[in-house]
């Protein structure tokens, strides 16, 4: 028998990166939330890599923060080293990695959590869902607490019948030896989800005393502080470096000689492994002309020696990887400290969901992070934040919010795995933003501020703060396009020392400011000199610079709206359209695009099934089909 | 869009041939022809069989034609319909006695390029193929059924997939570059890298808008003006080169909805006589609409035929008829050299500034060859014939190239700028989605596959 253990708006399953955000986001929208984990010492634990951030991923972490996410301000505090990565590289593929000081990160979270009105955080294993008349209700846990609520978000991550594989070795566990969750997987199947099984994996850890580092290459931070958060305003300046080597032939040779030992090469059926993150196994045997391949040594914090082995990434058993760690230059003597493993987990297929992240078979259920497949800390937490803006947005009769593909990384992220699903754990790359010239660093504040603000997540202060900054971008833009330049000795000085061409009549600021060589800086030094703050001055410039090229892909953003704004209704029947081919009917089916151009973003659907849709609907006839 | 109905259509070229053939396609396509037919039950033959009988008017029970049927059920047929083919006697009249019975018994007037967007919408064909099908039926001659043969077989499709395929592995390097900036076995791309794979691809490209230039002659015919002052043989000439070569279509009113002007087929080159009416009425048009307009007129033909007369001198008016067809593609026929010389023909091949001046006398059917030599030259060159050489003959494939090469030209700018790479590669992306757009592949998984099978990644 269970016990009625509570009512709420919102209940949050997991409390990892995905969980977190949810959480947060719902509570400060005001809904009365109760977050459950399965242990408390663990929240937004970092159970792989100690990094944030990078390519795309950092971005999203940008759009998290301009959301009123908490991810960049606890990395902003929480971090051994912050690096900007491409700046030799064009605006809109720059971005910010963070080493994480893991334990810190989950001693701030936890205590942000703690301290949160909204919010009631507690242990506990979830092992079923109260689901009634297709709505889910509510949780059960294995202490048979009953806690009801309007609205669901489960967040469990690798958890669900989670299994660690090391050599021979097999063992049910969630990440780090973690408890592992089964009721709950077996629920969501009895509800009729359909579950996939993916597989991730782990390098050795090994202790930083025993790492000889002057065989290896210094990988120091920027000198330049930065922050994620667009309020961090203290900046640690403080950094460890990280530190390079590299796999040589006896690496390989072990690794060869012992293929068939690793969990992952021994023949049995596994899950799907994601190809951006393959074990050290798989990188030998797919690329195996390479002669060596780099390994990264990252501290995991400040307070600890253990030192993440990046780039060895294994499921052979534990006696190959002290052969394959020691050698590896540098890491003669090392001792390893928690061996690598492969661990294999449920995911849920997620085109079983709406852009809201909502299930399409229960109405009120949200899943979000690495249960729908995807894989990074992230990628999690921009799910999480848009579960709990959408799961509270609906239980207070609001519109949803779903973001676009031109609109921000998270739109991508998410509109990839309702519309495409993932045969792998799913990674964001910049190459998966067609749209990436919109989609930079530098502003994801401009993009996502007001929307933040209108959810209520941004204070006022900060909106005011934000509202400034456009201002004095959009005088400054004005002002230089008003500034003639004329070819004054200076001005010529100036663009000789960056080997431009000399000036040959005036021209305005504003188009002297398009030349690649010349940035905002150097332009000041011949013009009346206004003291911008730094982000205004970044901004103005690439505006700017890169005009011709954002129109252009704004023109791109056009075309693709045109589809976009061709709505499909819900309840259509694709089995009443001949002549949309078999393949492409069933993937429409499962998928329900929501508009014809999602439905083009299909895979399996080809352009001649979207000429038919297109002309369905625009003879009417997709009405008379609906049932 | 999606009839189920059955259409039917006469798909064999009016007026040619020993047999014209009335096909229809659709669920009824057997009842229909069986209820005309008399002869074996259709319904009961096999399927892609011929059979021998009569078509009769079923209410009269007259005999209309002798034919033979061939019945080809669904979906191993071109519309992945049931479709019926009958064949019938050549010329006109029996034919369309067939087709208007196929009618009157439940059949719909196919309109033009039904049956090949039935077999596009049934999934029997690709884009790129149903619009090769589509050139196919207009195709003119034999040299452009030859080259929308090809285009179907994928030839097109395979050389735009190879540029696609060089553009991508570009585009994957830059990727890797961007998404794995410390890994170091990745070689970084370089401008001078990506400026070299830019114009390999931009010179292919202009090099298939060139042959499409012959594409499109080979598909729509060479619009051919024929001008000259009154008298010196205009209307000689046209009628020399109708009878000389077999007129190709004349297409019956109604049918489709082509203008019919006087095509000619001039050793494998279609020639479409445009205004010949006109010409022949006035005698001249540049007499009746005035030089300025007249300039109008020829600025849209590919080939102007300026005739002029060896039994006068030169006039003012031919004068004006070189400067006319200046920067156009022309040849000088100069006609009656039966009659005695008055003409400078130095005078004339100064004024020609290199291009063919033929002499010929209509009359006497002298000079015909070299005149039809010229215009097979000219738009030739003689390396036409090679059977090796993909032609773009679709409009709508020739502004997809145009476009792709305007963004490879955008990109080539942004490399002179020094823009950096990844804002260089937003045409290249752009030039890959539009070749795409030809061969009716957008789908983007294609970058994220070859990324991860050209790179070794991963943490």
């Amino acid at each position: 028998m269970t016990y009625d253990a509570g009512h709420y708006d919102v209940i949050v399953v997991g409390s990892g990166h995905a969980g977190v955000e949810a959480g947060l986001a719902a509570a400060r929208m005001g809904a009365k939330t109760l977050m459950l984990t399965l242990n408390l010492d663990m929240i937004a634990f970092m159970p792989c890599n100690p990094s944030l951030g990078g390519p795309a991923k950092g971005i999203v972490v940008r759009e998290i923060d301009a959301l009123g996410g908490v991810m960049g301000k606890v990395i902003d505090q929480a971090h051994i080293q912050m690096r900007m990565l491409n700046t030799r590289k064009g605006p809109a593929v720059q971005a910010l990695r963070a080493q994480a000081d893991k334990p810190v990160y989950v001693q701030k979270m936890k205590h942000i959590i703690e301290k949160e009105e909204n919010i009631t955080l507690r242990q506990a294993m979830v092992n079923e869902l109260i689901v009634e008349d297709g709505i889910c209700k509510g949780v059960i846990t294995e202490t048979k607490a009953a806690y009801y609520a309007k609205a669901v978000i489960i967040t469990t991550g690798t958890f669900m019948r989670g299994k660690v594989l090391m050599g021979d070795l097999e063992y049910e566990s969630g990440p780090n030896n973690q408890r592992v969750s089964v009721k709950l997987s077996e629920n969501l199947e009895e509800l009729g989800f359909q579950l996939t099984r993916f597989k991730t994996g782990t390098p050795p850890r090994v202790n930083g005393r025993t790492i000889d580092y002057s065989k290896t290459e210094i990988q120091p931070g920027d000198e330049k502080p930065r922050g994620f958060s667009y309020e961090t305003t203290d900046y640690i300046t403080d950094q460890m470096p990280c530190w390079l080597t590299h796999t040589n032939q006896q690496t390989h040779q072990i690794i060869n000689d012992n293929l068939t030992l690793s969990a992952m090469y021994s023949g049995a059926k596994r899950g799907t492994g994601p190809r951006y993150c393959p074990s050290i196994e798989d990188k030998i045997v797919r690329f195996h002309d390479k002669p060596r391949h780099q390994v990264f040594l990252e501290p995991e914090g400040r307070h600890t020696e253990e030192y993440y082995v990046q780039g060895l990434s294994t499921s052979l058993p534990e006696s190959l990887q002290h052969d394959i760690v020691r050698s590896v230059e540098g890491l003669e003597n090392a001792e390893i400290m928690r061996p690598g493993y492969a661990i294999e987990y449920d995911a849920l297929v997620p085109t079983q969901l709406w852009p809201t992240l909502e299930t399409k078979k229960i109405s009120g259920l949200y899943t979000a992070g690495q249960i729908n497949g995807t894989s990074g800390y992230e990628e999690a937490a921009a799910q999480g934040i848009m579960a709990g803006i959408n799961a509270t947005r609906k239980i207070f009769g609001k519109e949803p919010v779903i973001l676009d593909r031109s609109q921000a990384y998270i739109g991508v992220l998410i509109d990839d795995l309702v519309t495409k699903g993932t045969r792998e754990p799913y990674r964001l790359l910049t190459s998966r933003a067609e749209y990436r010239l919109l989609l930079r660093h530098d502003n994801a504040d401009l993009r996502l501020t007001e929307l933040g603000y209108q959810l209520g997540l941004i204070s006022e202060e900060r909106y005011q703060k934000f509202l400034n900054k456009k201002q004095l971008v959009k005088e400054e833009k004005e002002r230089l396009y008003k500034m003639i330049v004329k070819p004054t000795d200076s001005v010529q000085e100036m663009l000789k020392s960056v080997n431009g061409s000399l000036l040959k009549d005036a021209v305005r600021a504003y188009d002297l400011l398009k030349r690649p060589e010349v940035t905002y800086e150097l332009l000041e030094t011949v013009i009346e000199k206004r003291n911008l703050p730094d982000e205004v001055k970044e901004q103005v410039e690439i505006q700017i610079k890169y005009e011709g090229y954002i129109k252009k892909t704004y023109e791109q953003v056009e075309r693709m709206k045109k589809m976009e704004g061709k709505l499909i209704p819900e309840n259509i029947d694709y089995d009443k359209i001949s002549g949309i081919a078999t393949e492409a009917k069933e993937k429409l089916k499962q998928v329900r695009p929501l508009s014809v151009g999602q439905a083009s973003r299909i895979s399996g659907v080809n352009p001649s099934d979207i000429s038919i849709l297109l002309v369905y609907i625009e003879q009417g006839k997709i009405a008379k089909l609906a049932h | 869009m999606i009839e189920t109905d059955t259409i039917a259509a006469i798909s064999t070229p009016i007026g040619e041939g020993a047999i014209s053939i009335v096909r229809l396609s659709g669920k009824e396509a057997l009842t229909i022809a069986n209820r005309i037919f008399k002869g074996k039950n259709l319904h009961e033959v096999d399927s892609h069989t011929i059979h021998y009988g009569k078509v009769i008017e079923p209410k009269s029970d007259v005999v209309i034609d002798e034919v033979m049927v061939s019945v080809m059920r669904a979906p191993k047929t071109f519309t992945r319909e049931d479709v019926v083919e009958i064949n019938t006697h050549g010329g006109i009249v029996a034919v369309n006695r067939v087709l208007e019975i196929v009618l009157e018994n439940g059949a719909r007037l196919a309109e033009p390029g039904e049956f090949t967007k039935r077999a596009f919408l049934n999934g029997r064909i690709d884009l790129s193929q149903a619009e090769a099908v589509m050139d196919l039926i207009r195709a003119k001659t034999d040299k452009a059924m030859g080259v929308a043969l090809r285009q179907m077989d994928g030839r097109l499709s395979q050389l735009i997939q190879s540029f696609r395929q060089e553009l991508l592995e570009t585009i994957a390097h830059v990727e890797v570059n961007i998404d794995y900036p410390e890994y170091d076995d990745v070689e970084e791309m370089t401008h001078a890298l990506m400026r070299e794979k830019t114009n390999k691809v931009s010179e292919q490209i202009e090099q298939l808008l060139q042959v499409a230039k012959q594409g499109k002659i080979l598909r729509e015919g060479l619009s051919t003006a024929i001008i000259g002052r009154p008298n010196v043989g205009k209307s000689s000439l046209m009628n020399t080169l109708v009878q000389e070569n077999k007129a190709i279509v004349t297409d019956i009113p109604g049918t489709t909805r082509d203008i019919i002007e006087e095509y000619v087929n001039v050793r494998g080159v279609p020639l479409r006589l445009v205004d010949t009416a006109g010409i022949r009425e006035t005698e001249d048009i540049v007499e009746k609409i005035g030089v300025e307009r007249s300039h109008q007129v020829l600025k849209q033909s590919d080939l102007v035929l300026l005739v002029l007369n060896y039994h006068e001198p030169l006039t003012d008016d031919d004068r004006h008829l070189f400067k006319a067809v200046e920067g156009l593609e022309y040849i000088v026929i100069v006609n009656k050299t039966d009659l005695e010389q008055y003409l400078d023909l130095n005078e004339v091949k100064e004024l020609a500034k290199g291009h063919p001046v033929i002499t010929t006398s209509l009359i006497k059917e002298e000079g015909i060859d070299a005149l039809e030599e010229a215009i097979r030259d000219l738009f030739f060159r003689g390396d036409i014939e090679s059977d090796d050489m993909t032609y773009v003959s679709n409009a709508r494939h020739i502004q997809l190239l145009k476009q792709a090469k305007k963004a490879l030209e955008d990109a080539k700018a942004s490399l002179d700028m020094g823009m950096p790479l990844d804002i260089v590669q937003i045409d290249i992306t752009r030039t890959w989605e539009l070749l795409g757009e030809i061969i009716g592949d957008t789908a983007s998984e294609a970058l994220i596959d070859q990324l991860f099978s050209q790179f070794c990644l991963g943490k």
